[in-house]
Order: C-alpha cells, then structure tokens, then sequence
C-alpha cells in the first residue's frame, strides 16, 4: 500500500461551487517557515463579479429565512467546524502557527460562531422600537440586512478575522463575498467547505483568494455591493474608502485584535443592518376608550 | 391679493383671501453671523439678499461667511464644548434642551410666519407641520440627555466633540431642530449652517438659543453659500459632519472626508414609490397621493414621486385625482386658503421646468391644473405624468418639485419589482386593505420609511433615513442617537 499523500488543489468558492478562477492565473504565498502553501488562485475581476452575481440571487431567500432558521443554520457551521479540527489545526501551523497558537485560534473561532450563531433571533429584539409618535398612527422600526457585503479578511490570521466578520454579516441576513487573506489563504478555502456542508445556501457566502490591492479596489466600485468591511488596509484605505462612495457603499474598518475573546458583540451586527420605519394609522373613530 | 378661484368647470368656487398678518413679526434689516451668542460681522464683509419667492422682494441681507469665520465658530464650538457642554451634569443639558423647546413653542407664530416668507410654503404648513415639528424634536431629545445609557444597553457611549451640520432649504427650521436636537443632547456642541435660500428662521432661532441662556458657543449659526459649507467640511477640527442635501453634494462631502477620521451621516435625495392596489380605500388613497407629491411643492426628499397603480383601476383612480388636483388652490403662501405655494427659487423652478419638457420629450403625457400663475413669484403647476416607462429621466431622477409619474401593475411581485429598481431607498407609500399585503411589501421594499395607507408622516420619536444612495444613518427617535455618540465595543 502507498502512503504518497494525495495534495489537495485549494480552489474559490462561489455560488456554492469551487471553481478555479476563471483568469487561471496562480500566486503561491510562502508560509513563515519558508514552506510554499500551494497554487493558490489568483482571482480576478470576473470572479469577483460572479460572486456578487450569486450573492444577490442568494440575498432575498436568505433574508427572508426565519431569523430562527438562521441561527441553526449557523450553530451548524460551529457543528462542523468542530468536527474537523485536525484539519484545521494542521493548516494553521502548515501557515506558520505554533501548535499552542494554532488550538487558541482553533477554540477561539470555534466559539465566535457559536456566539452569533445565537445571535440571528435576537438582535432584531434588542435593536428595534415601537415608537410613539405623536398622532393616531402604530410606527415601529426594525432592522433589515443591508445586503450584499464585501469583506476584506484581515491579513495578520488564517481564520479567526475572517471568520469574526463573515458570522455577524451572515447572523444579520447579509450575504458575503470575501477575500481570504493574502498570505494565508488555505484555512479560508477548508473554511468554505465546512460552509458548503452546512446548510448555509449556495451563493451565501463566496470566499476568493488573491491580491488584497487587486481585488479590494473592484470590491470598493462594484455598483451592486451594499457594504465594505475590513481590517485597516493601510496604504490602500483612503482610494478604497473613495471609491466606495459612487454607491454610497457602508464601510466600516475594524482594528480590533480578532484573537481576543473580548472582540465580538451586537455592534459588528448592527454595524451591517438598516433601521426602516413603518407607519401604520389607528383607526380612532367613536369615542369607546380602552377604560373598562 | 384678489380672489382666487380654480379654473375647473365644476368646482367654482370663489375663496376670499385669508392671510396671516405678519405684523407680528420682527426681521431685521440685516442678519451677522451667530457666534458664541454673539452676532458677529463676517471678515468677508460681504452679504446677500434673501428673498421671498412668492413675490421675489427682498426680505433681509444675510452675511456671508468665509473660512476664516467657519473657524471663529468652530473654535467657539471646540471651547464650548471642552469648558462647559462636557463639563455640565446630563440633567443640566436636558434642562437647557427643553428651555429651548418652550420658548420656541412660545414664538411659534412668528416662526411659522417667516418660515412660509422666506421659503414660500404654504403658511398651514409652516404652522402646523414644520413648526410644531421643530419644536418637538427639541422636546422630544431634551429627555434623552441624561438617559443615554438606556439607548444603547450594555455598551458604552461617548459624545463626539464639534458637529457640524448643514442642512437643505426645505423643511428649514425642522432641519435645523432634527440636527441640532440630537446633538446636543448626545453632549456635542454644533456649528450649523443653513442653505442660503432659507436662513431666516434658523436666525430667528439663535435669537431664542441666546434668550434662552444656552450656554455661549455650544450652539453657532453662520450662513452663506457653498463655499461656506465646503469651509465647514474642511475644517480640521470638527469631529463629525451631518448633512442632508442631495445626493450629488452629499458624495462630494464623503469624498472631501476620507482620511480624515471625521464622521458623517448623509440624509440624501429619494424617488419614492407610492404603490396602490386594488382593494385600497381608493379616496384615501387620492389624498395621500395628492399629499405624498404635491406637499411643500414636492419639495420633499422622501415624496411619493413615483405612483403605481394597479392596473385594473389605474383609469378610475387618475381620473379621481385629476378631479382632486382641479381643487388644489395654487397662490400666495401667506394665504390660508393656500395648498400649493411658491417654489423655493428661481434656480429650482428652472430644474422642474426642464424636467417637465424632459417628459413631454420623451413622450409621456402631461395633465397639469388650469389656471394662470402670480404674475411675480415662481410657481410651478401641480402636474402628473401617465404613459411613463420605467426607463425614463422622469421615473429615474428626483425632480424635488410638485411632478408626479404614473406607471401601471399586475402582480405583486412586479411592483416590488419595480418600486425597488432605483439608486434610491428612502421612502415607500403602500395602500391597500389587506393587513397580510401591507406587510408583504413594507418587509420588501428596500427603503428606511415605509408609509402604509398613509403617507409623509413625521415625528420626533420615529427614526428617518435611507437605503442605498439616499444616504446612511437616522434622524429621530433612539435610532437618531447612534448618529451623534461614539459607542465602544
């Protein structure tokens, strides 16, 4: 019996399908020890606009779940995720953690999902009003998911920046299209594979591996991307935070240490999702009051 | 001012003129800048009329303030606010805020009176929506001063610094009450600047600000044109900037502030759709269309400006509104009687006007009221549009004047459809008796103001803003808060 392992081919994931990239063009990022990680796809403008494509045809049913669904849809992904821990614990050191460093982040991601997982049926409550205005009318305000939000993963962790900002996105009905981190790519792709075994429904979530300076500037002037958010991205901030205006995307930088167990909470929830207001008149007509 | 009458057949009527005096009121003949409590000349010693657009006389000169003034008021802000806004108990800023409140509440004639002179809107409006409405939105926020932590649970809240805030001619005095009120009341000092069509009543409220005893510097007006405004947004040290205009400025304001660490919260430009079934109380309905377009001249960002109708009664209902609009009484802004008044300016008239000829061009048809204009003024029409295509300039663009399109549907799921397919998210009018419809489309349409068998609806208490282009964060209510506080994760 041969014991040759068998490579795995590291491809995007889009719609729900692992494509390669449609430009067959490749970088192969080097982990700290030197080790090449793999041919890793390059992605390209029409990939990116293929997974905008998928995301808003997956945005509307997505949205329309029930919040309840969502959530176990997402304590799902914790699910699986837990369950394939040696592999995910074998990536991150193969990206340069130390076995120690590599299990913390395992544990930390781990409980981030969790965390919003329970979140989906409940920010609505917390972040809602009925509101008394000041004539005959029933107003209350609710939140909706702003919709398709574009997401830069920070570049200093495999996983766990990713992950802290793909799981509020998707706890408050947005879909995602995201760029894995440059130089470690790999945990991203494995990470959608535990997506797509999920129930999370195709198109939901689409994860791209690249150039952050390529790929962000596209993101940043897509028409029919909603938001953008992203760890600082230092030189490339301000042209991106300029081009994001054509459409008025929402963008939002985040600088918090993912690592920390302490950097989660209903504000990366909030931070994604629109208040609209509904009025509604009351009928007022007689002169029966609800005095009994 | 002779007797108005409607020129349709069947509804002559004769009104006799009912205008409110306004020997009640006191303009001065010149208006400096509002600084530290203090009217102060501006270094540009320059000054421009403001004129009343339903007669085009002058009414006052207003200075006109450079950048070296915008800093003079952001310094006073800065000092305002590190000595004394921060400083002072949450209970004591409440106090202040609801001072306000009263004593506007107090001049609420005189308000109203130079709100409809100096921006031509219908004085029933001045005095009984944009008034009242200023009035309570300093009401309602006073209260919120000292109980900010209820607004945002389990997180910490921090005021931002010096705002500034410039808002549109529109609604002025409103405007200034849905920036200023809140801002105050999250601890924020404020440097506000009015559109210069309209500055007369946000002047007429720092005369308040400073009889009220508001503590100098924590709330500065300075007028003037754009180039004020852009001095505004450029200024190093303002913390955050809340603007509500058009869109077009609005992205300019966001561009001039990248990489500045300054915040923003745009209310922008909209093309609401105002969706009527079938089953709609059809009378109802009429009214709401008539008061969602043609409402202070349509000069309103949320306005029902894109109406659809569903198809089965789409001739039924625009005859019934043609009848309604024959009785709509166009004419002097002071007048009582007055449903449609003048528009804002010259310039704005010219917009309508060239988007009017836009639609007869592209083949729509026009129905507009009978009737001759004022000889001196500038008036436009109440006109709607029918035969209009999705496509058009007209159903596209905001026209923010009294121009209504009429397109047709079949389904449900073609008019959310449609009603969504526009930049814009920040409005929506739905009529229909059916509960369990309502709800299907007011969870649907993508638009932070969604009106149910009613239609432009405002208070204090209920947050306003958009989706999309129409700009980002809200105005009134909790919500309203989350614009003017740091919160800390």
């Amino acid at each position: 019996m041969s014991n040759l392992e068998v490579l795995k081919t590291y491809k995007l994931y889009i719609g729900g399908a692992f494509p390669r990239t449609e430009s067959g063009r490749f970088y192969a990022p080097v982990s700290k020890q030197g080790e090449v990680l793999g041919n890793i796809c390059l992605s390209s403008r029409k990939d990116l606009r293929n997974a905008v494509v998928a995301a808003r045809k997956a945005q509307g049913p997505w949205e329309e779940r029930s919040a309840l669904n969502r959530s176990q849809i997402l304590y799902r992904i914790a699910e699986l995720f837990s369950d394939r821990k040696e592999i995910f614990l074998k990536e991150f050191q193969k990206q340069g953690s130390s076995l120690e460093e590599a299990v913390l982040e395992f544990s930390t991601t781990l409980d981030r999902i969790v965390y919003y997982a329970g979140w989906c049926d409940k920010y609505n409550q917390v972040l809602s009003s009925v509101n008394p205005v000041n004539s005959s009318h029933f107003n209350f305000s609710t939140c909706e998911p702003m919709g398709i939000v574009a997401l830069i993963a920070p570049q200093n962790t495999a996983l766990i920046g990713l992950v802290s900002l793909i799981l509020p996105a998707l706890a408050g009905g947005n879909t995602l299209v995201a760029l894995a981190s440059e130089n470690l790519p790999i945990s991203a792709i494995s990470f959608a594979e535990v997506l797509n075994d999920s129930d999370v429904p195709a198109g939901v979530v689409n994860i791209l591996t690249g150039k952050q300076d390529e790929i962000a500037p596209i993101m940043a002037s897509h028409m029919d991307i909603n938001a953008l958010i992203s760890s600082d991205l230092g030189a490339i901030e301000n042209a991106i935070a300029e081009a994001c205006i054509d459409n008025l995307k929402r963008k939002f930088t985040y600088t918090e240490d993912f690592n920390q167990p302490e950097s989660q909470g209903l504000t990366f929830i909030a931070d994604l999702q629109e208040i609209k207001t509904t009025w509604h008149p009351i009928e007022n007509i007689g002169g029966s009051t609800s005095t009994y | 001012m002779e007797n108005k009458k409607n020129a349709s057949e069947d509804h002559q009527w004769l009104y006799s003129p009912s205008l409110e005096s306004t020997s009640h009121i006191e303009i001065k003949d010149k208006y400096e800048l509002f600084i530290n409590n203090e009217w102060i000349a501006p270094t540009s010693n320059k000054y421009f009329d403001t004129i009343n657009p339903a007669d085009e006389k002058v009414l006052s000169k207003i200075a006109w303030a450079n950048a070296q003034d915008v800093d003079k008021a952001v310094k006073a802000a800065r000092k305002a606010y590190d000595e004394v806004w921060s400083k002072i108990s949450a209970g004591d800023r409440s106090k202040y805020i609801f001072r306000l409140a009263r004593m506007m509440q107090e001049k609420a004639r005189e308000l109203a009176v130079i709100e409809t002179l100096d921006a031509g809107k219908p004085i029933r409006e001045s005095r009984d929506i944009d008034v009242p409405l200023a009035c309570n939105h300093f009401f309602y926020y006073a209260g919120w001063a000292d109980k900010l932590d209820y607004a945002f649970p389990n997180q910490k809240t921090e005021s931002l610094g010096v705002v500034g805030q410039i808002i549109p001619w529109n609604f002025p005095l409103m405007m200034a009450a849905w920036k200023i009120a809140p801002a105050l009341a999250a601890g924020n000092t404020v440097v506000l600047k009015p559109a210069e069509t309209t500055s007369l009543t946000a002047l007429k409220l720092a005369e308040i600000i400073k009889e009220a005893g508001i503590p100098p510097g924590v709330i500065n007006i300075i007028t003037g044109h754009g180039d004020t405004g852009e001095a505004l947004v450029k200024h190093p040290d303002i913390n955050k900037i809340a603007f509500t205009g058009s869109t077009q400025v609005g992205k300019a304001i966001q561009k001039a502030l990248v990489g500045t660490g300054k915040r923003s919260t745009l209310e922008l430009g909209g093309k609401s759709a105002n969706i009527i079934f079938d089953d709609a109380p059809i009378d109802q309905a009429v009214e709401g269309i008539v008061n969602g377009i043609f409402f202070n001249q349509g000069h309103v960002c949320c306005a029902g400006s894109r109406l659809y109708v569903q198809e089965n009664i789409a001739e039924k209902l625009v005859e019934k509104l043609k009848h309604r609009m024959k009785s709509l009484i166009l004419g002097n802004p002071l007048d009582k009687n007055t449903d449609i008044g003048a528009i804002n300016s010259r310039e704005q008239l010219q917009t309508i006007e060239k988007y009017i000829q836009i639609g007869i061009q592209e083949g729509s048809e026009i129905f507009q009221c009978e009737g001759a204009l004022p000889a001196n003024g500038f008036y436009c029409k109440p006109t709607i549009f029918t035969n209009v295509s999705q496509s058009s300039v007209l159903s596209q663009e905001e026209i923010f004047g009294p121009v209504l399109t009429i397109q047709t549907f079949r389904t449900i799921d073609e008019v959310i459809q449609k009603a969504n397919n526009s930049p814009y998210g920040l409005a929506a009018g739905v009529w229909t008796d059916k509960g369990s419809k309502i709800f299907n489309l007011t969870s649907k349409l993508k638009a932070g103001v969604v009106w149910a068998n009613t239609y432009n609806k405002f208070d204090p208490a209920s947050p306003f803003g958009g989706y999309k282009e129409s700009g980002f964060g809200r105005e009134g209510g909790m919500h309203g808060l989350g614009a003017y506080l740091k919160i800390i994760k």
